[in-house]
């Protein structure tokens, strides 16, 4: 795609909240985006490095608990007689907190998790994110653990043609998730198609070939993982300013293989990938949500993720790619049936 | 010291069963090679159908447990010819994420069938515990673990002594030359995992009257499943075991001395301590099963 | 060449001494000693298992030494990961096919140049205009190692997708692309018909005139007795033998170490 219908498709959804004035449509919308913003980061390293990280939801939550502790504060009771006040601080430094937070978090669990692969890699993530949920549930000095945290100071400011303070409150946090989003798939995309970006690629491809030629394995992971965990921090913040009530749940397994549908559905490294499935599997809970129970709609979606390993192995986008290049292909030949057929590469036009 | 002995006691009865549900998962992880996301399903869905048949149907508890073992193999071998046996030598990341939809779908329709409220099975044991000396326990607890020692060794001689163990013990090893050798692999690999799937409707089967029964308790069972192999290094079957018993204690220590919310992070804790020190386990030099 | 050779035989480049490798108690290199010139093109050979590869592997850092040591330009290789080595100069190539295959041409060997680039996280993302230009001049140079190869014609195709002979090919260059001084090449010519032997002769010379120094592990005779200053034997863990190759043909040894092994090697 080129970078001009790219941002033709931000300043169509830009408009969105022109036409778009119903409260609950706008709060799909909102919920969609952060969940794809949390998707593309899953993407880079599901995607890009090839590691099968389920523990993704951690660093949402990490980022979600950071900005809520930073802008209502907290006091934490060290010692008999010394307590640690922190006192409250704007949200948006909160944000900025739960970014860095959450990366820092991103190096160390890279760091120590990276020595291993597969299975392991895999089970040593999940474990992670389980711990953190213990804490978050347990250290109700900090977390008010299963009461959660209330009344996070929301980040909106004021739209001036909304024409009630909860539709403006709703529209403001659109624009930031969409801003926050421009810029994450900006970040994402510059990584990944630079000399950095393709040393992950490489790892993902034939890591020992890699090695061979000089890459450093585990930086590049490394890196992976904390921009990685920075970026679903910010959605994990976004998340927190938006719904202002932040309890254990955010760790929720079920958010993890959330991500992990829709960056498999979508088509894991490529870049628009995580958006289809990001819009895909967030408006078709809703459409079903009238229809069905919810018990029935999670079956339809383990369902889903099954039928697409089975038969979109590579996920919608590089098969929809695939398709549209042989039909350019076949319409040229006929057009001028001497020219030699000009075979399109796929992963190229992906990335 | 009465304290310590109680909580080893109580250690080893929780093991044996920990012991049950790892033995299935590294089992099928090292014949197969595939990452069991719905075994946890498995140990939930032999749980349901002690339910279903002692409470509900009013069948003889024993026997509750042994169709509840059985329906758990059949539905074992039920899913692998269904989602596993088309995915043969396919990556491990393929195969995790066709487990992990089965594990959505298998925990909602329990949650479906049965709905969220927690179910609990009565078990035909005096109230009273066994009491000796200065330690007691639960009638219904010595019956668990007897049972699911028995089950152990059980699985140990099958694949020690018999011909499809012997199969089994051959694919383990070398894939290729087995199926040269004449042994049907899609055979042993249904086996398999109808097996391992057995294990952990067993080990649901036992526990489930002893806690209680709900849809979710699979998540932490099957978490708790990859620490014990994990701690015994993968596909490593007495490894598995022994991780069984050490994660029971583990949290059986953690849980006492510690804080008994932290109780479930012990797992989870012991399986990134593993990897960071040894990563192929810490009863194995490499993988293997037998 | 020969000339060449004499005059840099006291100036080694790589000195592999006294070099063990065991693997429990199997003992895949019992005591391996030799060195390579600078700008010389040497090839070890040996029967099947004679542990070539396994020297392979420990020069280029993917197994540890049981004994003994790899000095590269007068720096010890020990314990270094394999990407250090390659910072070194010294890069691989595989005995198996080993391209990133689901990348295409071009790529390949962009991933090979990452090497001499720089650039921060930061600088990257800002996208900086030192950024761009490199990712032009990566480009150029990306062009001109496939035409020197000659599959400049190929550069938009996935890697995954080319012939055998031209997957050895791009192999090669994604390793010149490292900018290695010195090559060891696993078995280069494997698989390749003779048209194509013929060509990757030409390739290897070239190579050689690029003052690169080249370690070639080869079971084709002819191309090794072509292309090699000096030939090293291993047998069973041991070098047997180590001179030119018109001296290596008529070794008593060698012969032997083949025709025990069946004719089929010779």
């Amino acid at each position: 795609m080129s970078n001009i219908s790219k941002w033709v498709i931000v300043l169509l959804l830009a408009t969105v909240p022109l036409w778009v004035t119903n409260q609950y449509q706008l709060h799909i919308l909102i919920m969609m985006g952060i969940f794809t913003i949390g998707a593309m980061s899953l993407n880079l390293l599901l995607g890009y490095t090839g590691q099968l990280s389920l523990g993704h939801v951690a660093f949402f939550g990490i980022g979600a608990y950071t900005t809520s502790l930073v802008s209502l504060g907290f006091d934490l009771k060290l010692t008999e007689d010394y307590t640690f006040v922190f006192a409250p601080k704007p949200a948006w430094f909160g944000v900025i907190c739960a970014i860095v937070v959450a990366g820092l978090c991103g190096w160390f669990v890279g760091k120590l998790s990276f020595r291993v692969r597969g299975a392991y890699f895999v089970i040593v993530t999940i474990s992670f994110a389980e711990v953190i949920r213990l804490v978050a549930l347990n250290w109700v000095d900090l977390t008010e653990g299963p009461m959660a945290l209330n009344n996070i100071p929301s980040l909106a400011f004021t739209i001036p043609w909304a024409d009630s303070a909860a539709l403006s409150r709703r529209i403001a946090n659109y624009y930031l998730v969409l801003a926050v989003a421009v810029i994450s798939s900006i970040i994402i995309q510059r990584l990944v198609q630079s000399r950095i970006g393709r040393t992950m690629v490489a790892l993902r491809e034939n890591e020992a070939l890699a090695k061979s030629v000089g890459v450093d394995v585990t930086r590049s992971l490394v890196l992976a993982a904390v921009v990685s965990a920075a970026i679903a921090g910010a959605a994990g913040a976004l998340y927190a300013h938006y719904v202002r009530i932040v309890d254990p749940d955010v760790f929720l397994f079920i958010y993890t293989v959330t991500m992990v549908i829709m960056v498999i559905a979508g088509g894991k490294g490529t870049l628009a990938g995580p958006l289809v499935g990001g819009v895909i599997f967030g408006i078709l809970p809703e459409l079903m949500r009238g229809h069905m129970l919810p018990e029935v709609q999670w079956i339809a979606y383990g369902a889903i993720m099954i039928l697409i390993v089975f038969f979109l192995p590579e996920g919608i986008v590089p098969a929809v790619q695939r398709w549209w290049a042989g039909f350019q292909r076949s319409r040229q030949s006929k057009m001028n049936p001497h020219s030699r057929a000009n075979k399109a590469s796929p992963r190229e036009a992906a990335q | 010291m009465d304290q310590l002995l109680q909580h080893l006691l109580n250690a080893l009865i929780l093991g044996s069963t920990y012991a049950l549900l790892g033995i299935g998962l590294t089992f099928i992880f090292g014949i197969m090679r595939v990452v069991n996301f719905a075994h946890g399903e498995f140990y939930t869905f032999g749980a349901y159908m002690v339910y279903l048949f002692s409470v509900t149907l009013g069948v003889n508890f024993l026997l509750a447990i042994v169709i509840a073992i059985v329906l758990g193999i059949l539905l074992g071998a039920v899913v692998e010819w269904l989602l596993l046996s088309k995915h043969r030598g396919a990556d491990i990341d393929t195969t995790m994420l066709i487990m992990i939809g089965a594990w959505i779908i298998m925990q909602n329709a329990e949650q479906l069938l049965w709905s969220g409220v927690a179910k609990s099975i009565p078990m035909p044991f005096p109230e009273d515990p066994l009491t000796v000396g200065s330690v007691s326990v639960a009638w219904a607890r010595l019956f668990v673990f007897v049972m699911a020692t028995l089950l152990i060794i059980g699985a140990q001689m099958l694949i020690q002594r018999t011909r499809l163990g012997k199969a089994m013990r051959a694919t383990f090893q070398d894939t290729a030359t087995a199926s040269l050798m004449g042994i049907n692999i899609n055979m042993i690999y249904l086996a398999t995992f109808a097996l391992g799937s057995g294990l952990a409707a067993a080990a649901g089967a036992l526990l489930g009257p002893i806690f209680i029964v709900i849809p979710t308790m699979g998540n932490l069972a099957v978490i708790k499943a990859f620490a014990i192999v994990i701690l015994g290094g993968l596909g490593n079957m007495k490894g598995a075991a022994l991780g069984g018993f050490v994660l029971a204690l583990v949290e059986e220590f953690g849980a006492g001395y510690v804080s008994s919310g932290y109780r479930d992070a012990m797992g989870f804790l012991l399986i990134i301590l593993v990897l960071m020190v040894k990563p192929t386990g810490l009863f194995a030099r490499t993988e293997r099963i037998g | 060449m020969n000339a060449h050779v004499t005059a840099t035989q006291s100036d080694p480049i790589l000195t592999v001494s006294n070099l063990a490798v065991h693997f429990g108690g199997l003992v895949a290199i019992s005591d391996a000693s030799f060195s390579v010139a600078k700008g010389e093109v040497v090839s070890l050979i040996g029967p099947n298992g004679a542990g070539k590869t396994t020297a392979f592997n420990v020069i280029s850092g993917f197994l540890p030494a049981t004994h003994g040591e790899v000095i590269y330009n007068g720096r010890r290789m020990g314990g270094l990961k394999p990407h250090e080595i390659a910072d070194a100069g010294l890069v691989r190539t595989f005995q198996k096919t080993s391209v990133f295959g689901n990348n295409t041409v071009l790529d390949n060997l962009m991933i090979g140049l990452h090497r001499r680039g720089s650039g921060s996280v930061w600088e990257t993302l800002l996208l900086s205009p030192r950024i761009r230009r490199q990712e032009e001049e990566f480009r150029d140079e990306a062009l001109q190692l496939l035409e020197f190869v000659g599959l400049a014609h190929r550069s938009a195709e996935l890697a995954g997708s080319l012939a055998y002979g031209e997957q050895r090919l791009l192999e090669v260059a994604v390793a010149l692309a490292a900018d290695p001084t010195l090559l060891l090449l696993d078995e280069p010519a494997c698989g390749m018909n003779p048209t194509e032997a013929m060509a990757f002769r030409r390739l290897l010379a070239e190579i050689g005139k690029r003052d690169i120094t080249v370690l070639l592990v080869e079971h084709n005779m002819r191309m090794v007795m072509g292309v090699s200053d000096r030939v090293v034997v291993l047998n069973h863990g041991r070098i047997i033998a180590n001179g030119p190759p018109a001296e290596i043909q008529q070794n008593p040894q060698v012969i032997q170490a083949y025709l025990g092994h069946g004719p089929k090697h010779a």
